[in-house]
């Protein structure tokens, strides 16, 4: 099991001018499954094509088990991956394609056989062996693609966004699909996705990039409860964390253009507060808390998302069930635990708590609250 | 009579079929019945009608020793010229398709035998093979090698006809291939080196057969182009010596424009687009079967 262990030491890629991956360093533990999440152009690819050994790192050292592998060529690694488009070979059957690196590996005919039934079978693919890629919709070539990289049984499994090219409901199916392949396995999985949804729910732990680097790494629970900065709070959560502007006021900081209530202490002013939707209450305007207006409303069936103006800012707050209050004046009223305080340089303040918004805290059952005070 | 919608669709769609219709009639088709029409009749001498021979010129060029002389050199040009041009056009593309410094130039190195006149090549080779002054005989010469007469020796002869063939057609064909080559998504290299598939193994079994439409189409054009391009015999051999390298279209130009035996000429025309005919059938149904397309 050990062999199946990942250590990435300062590696770098660059192109020219340009740094595609920034001196990143990681482990990844035999069994986990690691997500490497950013949005488009962060390097999460790149450093995917690092390890499997497609692209070669410019800087820094790659270790799989007790290995130096940085220079090796991707077959001598013990890694087997899935691609974004699959890259089946079009002219052969499915199980040829499954068989494909057996193959190549001179494994005798007798044991792909073996392997190729036990694969199919665990990926459903028994009844489709004769037929060619072009024949199977994208659902099953995604099983294709998983299928020749289970049967190679390498320990690692190296994933780059392999469910992008699927549509909504494929995917959240084959997300649990994969997740059970790799726990029941028990692979090494590196899954590259620019799908926050696909990170909080796949991975064992996350690893949030951003320009090469890396912002946070941690297990989906902490990048969602005590993300690092504001743009791992933007980037994780649907709809995103709000993020409002923090100024100097009376008693301490308080939000732009919203003057009457402090919301954090003075030293957060020049930063920014963070609250998620999901944690913001809405309540009449007669009590305390942090005044706004509704703009509007966003009905989506299990919730609706309300967009309400706090001084010049708008914000997005989720309620369960469906609302009307466009154009109603309420308060906000958010706990200090959920409230995230980040500095200047967009990184989370450890140093500093939200302020409590209102010493007259009601606790009230939070679906009920907003309907309680429509009428 | 009203014309309805539909009608007036099926006059634009024949107005429009019209222009490349009578170019195709009158070029292709109409010569090609008035040919098999011309190998069947004996033509009258001093005003006398046409006479009708049946199958009776056949008979008479299959008993003709220089037309199998003439086929099989053909034959030999055909088996020389096609495996060479379209493995050496693989081969070329497959270069020029990789990392390579300054390959924008070798590409275009291999392509310009191409765009070059058959005339102007031939020529070219004239230069080279030349007996005395010849460049390769020069180079032979250096070596302390004695020249051969490369179009002279009616043993050597066709085989420089050959060569030269060759030359022109390789970057030809290397350009249908460069193109299928790209059109192959490099994920499918990637997909195998994880698997520690070796070079020449990936290209047995992964580059080839995607090729495999594109050698299909090369393997038509190049078997065409055997019987179809004679201007470099014009330069080069005119045939000899002693139709050493005359070959089957220039065959029946001979027997059209120098013998004025038309009727031959149009028998052999037959001939040739017969077993052409069979020939491209046979590779459609057979290799067809064994090539995936996309």
């Amino acid at each position: 099991m050990e062999q199946s262990r990942i250590r990435l030491d300062r590696v770098t890629k660059r192109w020219d001018a340009t740094t595609a991956v920034d001196s990143i360093s990681f482990d990844v533990t035999p069994g986990q499954f690691v997500i490497l999440l950013g949005p488009s152009g962060c390097g999460k690819s790149t450093t995917l094509r690092m390890i499997a050994g497609l692209e070669e790192a410019s800087d820094g050292q790659i270790h799989i088990g007790e290995r130096d592998v940085t220079r090796l060529p991707p077959g001598d690694r013990g890694l087997s991956m899935v691609f974004q488009s699959y890259a089946l070979f079009p002219h052969l059957s499915v199980a040829d394609n499954i068989v494909f690196g057996l193959r190549s590996r001179k494994v005798p005919k007798a044991e792909q056989r073996e392997r190729l039934a036990k694969v199919a079978e665990l990926v459903d693919l028994t009844d489709y062996l004769d037929r060619k890629p072009a024949q199977l919709s994208g659902g099953q070539r995604q099983r294709v693609a998983l299928a020749r990289s289970i049967i190679s049984e390498h320990p690692i499994c190296l994933m780059d966004e392999p469910l992008s090219n699927l549509d909504a409901r494929l995917r959240s199916d084959m997300r649990r699909e994969i997740k059970a392949l790799q726990s029941r396995l028990n692979m090494t999985v590196i899954y590259v996705t620019h799908d926050q949804v696909e990170a909080m729910s796949m991975g064992d732990r996350v690893i949030l990039m951003q320009h090469g680097r890396i912002v946070q790494d941690g297990t989906p629970d902490e990048l969602y409860n005590q993300p690092a900065s504001a743009f791992a709070a933007s980037f994780i959560g649907s709809p995103a964390m709000n993020l409002l502007p923090l100024v100097k006021g009376d008693q301490g900081a308080v939000i732009d253009g919203e003057p009457t209530t402090t919301v954090a202490p003075l030293e957060a002013a020049g930063g920014q507060l963070g609250i998620r939707p999901e944690d913001i209450e809405l309540r009449p305007a007669s009590e305390p808390g942090v005044p706004a207006t509704v703009l509007s409303e966003e009905y989506l069936g299990a919730d609706t998302i309300a967009h309400v103006t706090v001084g010049t800012h708008t914000l997005r707050v989720r309620l369960s069930g469906k609302h009307a209050l466009t154009g109603q004046a309420c308060r906000l009223h958010w706990t200090a635990e959920s409230a995230h305080l980040f500095g200047t340089d967009g990184l989370r303040r450890h140093d500093l708590t939200p302020t409590l918004l209102s010493s007259t805290h009601r606790s009230i059952p939070r679906p009920p609250v907003v309907g309680s005070f429509q009428h | 009579m009203a014309l309805t919608a539909h009608h007036k669709m099926q006059m634009y769609g024949a107005l429009l079929l019209l222009p490349a219709a009578v170019l195709l009639a009158a070029f292709a088709y109409l010569p090609t019945i008035t040919t098999v029409i011309n190998s069947l009749f004996l033509p009258g001498f001093r005003g006398a009608p046409t006479e009708f021979v049946g199958f009776e010129n056949y008979r008479f060029l299959f008993d003709d020793p220089k037309f199998w002389k003439v086929a099989r050199n053909n034959l030999i040009y055909a088996l020389g010229t096609i495996p060479t041009s379209i493995a050496l056009a693989l081969g070329m593309a497959l270069f020029v398709n990789g990392k390579l410094p300054g390959r924008g130039l070798v590409r275009m190195a291999y392509f310009t035998p191409t765009i070059l006149p058959m005339i102007a090549a031939a020529n070219i080779w004239m230069f080279f093979y030349a007996p005395q002054i010849g460049l390769f005989n020069k180079l032979l010469g250096a070596l302390g090698f004695s020249g051969v007469n490369w179009l002279g020796d009616p043993s050597v002869a066709l085989g420089s006809v050959i060569v030269m063939s060759i030359w022109k057609e390789a970057g030809f064909f290397m350009i249908f291939y460069l193109a299928a080559l790209q059109g192959i998504p490099p994920e499918l290299k990637e997909a195998s080196d994880l698997e520690g598939t070796s070079r020449w193994s990936f290209f047995w079994r992964v580059t080839f057969p995607l090729l495999m439409p594109t050698t299909l189409f090369v393997l038509i054009n190049a078997l065409i182009n055997a019987v179809r391009v004679v201007d470099h015999l014009f330069i080069l051999t005119k045939g000899g010596p002693n139709n050493a390298t005359n070959l089957l279209l220039y065959y029946v130009y001979e027997n059209a424009f120098s013998f004025f035996d038309r009727t031959t000429a149009a028998t052999i025309t037959v001939v040739i687009l017969l077993v052409l005919a069979v020939i491209a059938t046979l590779k459609f149904t057979i290799l067809d079967r064994r090539t995936h397309y996309q």
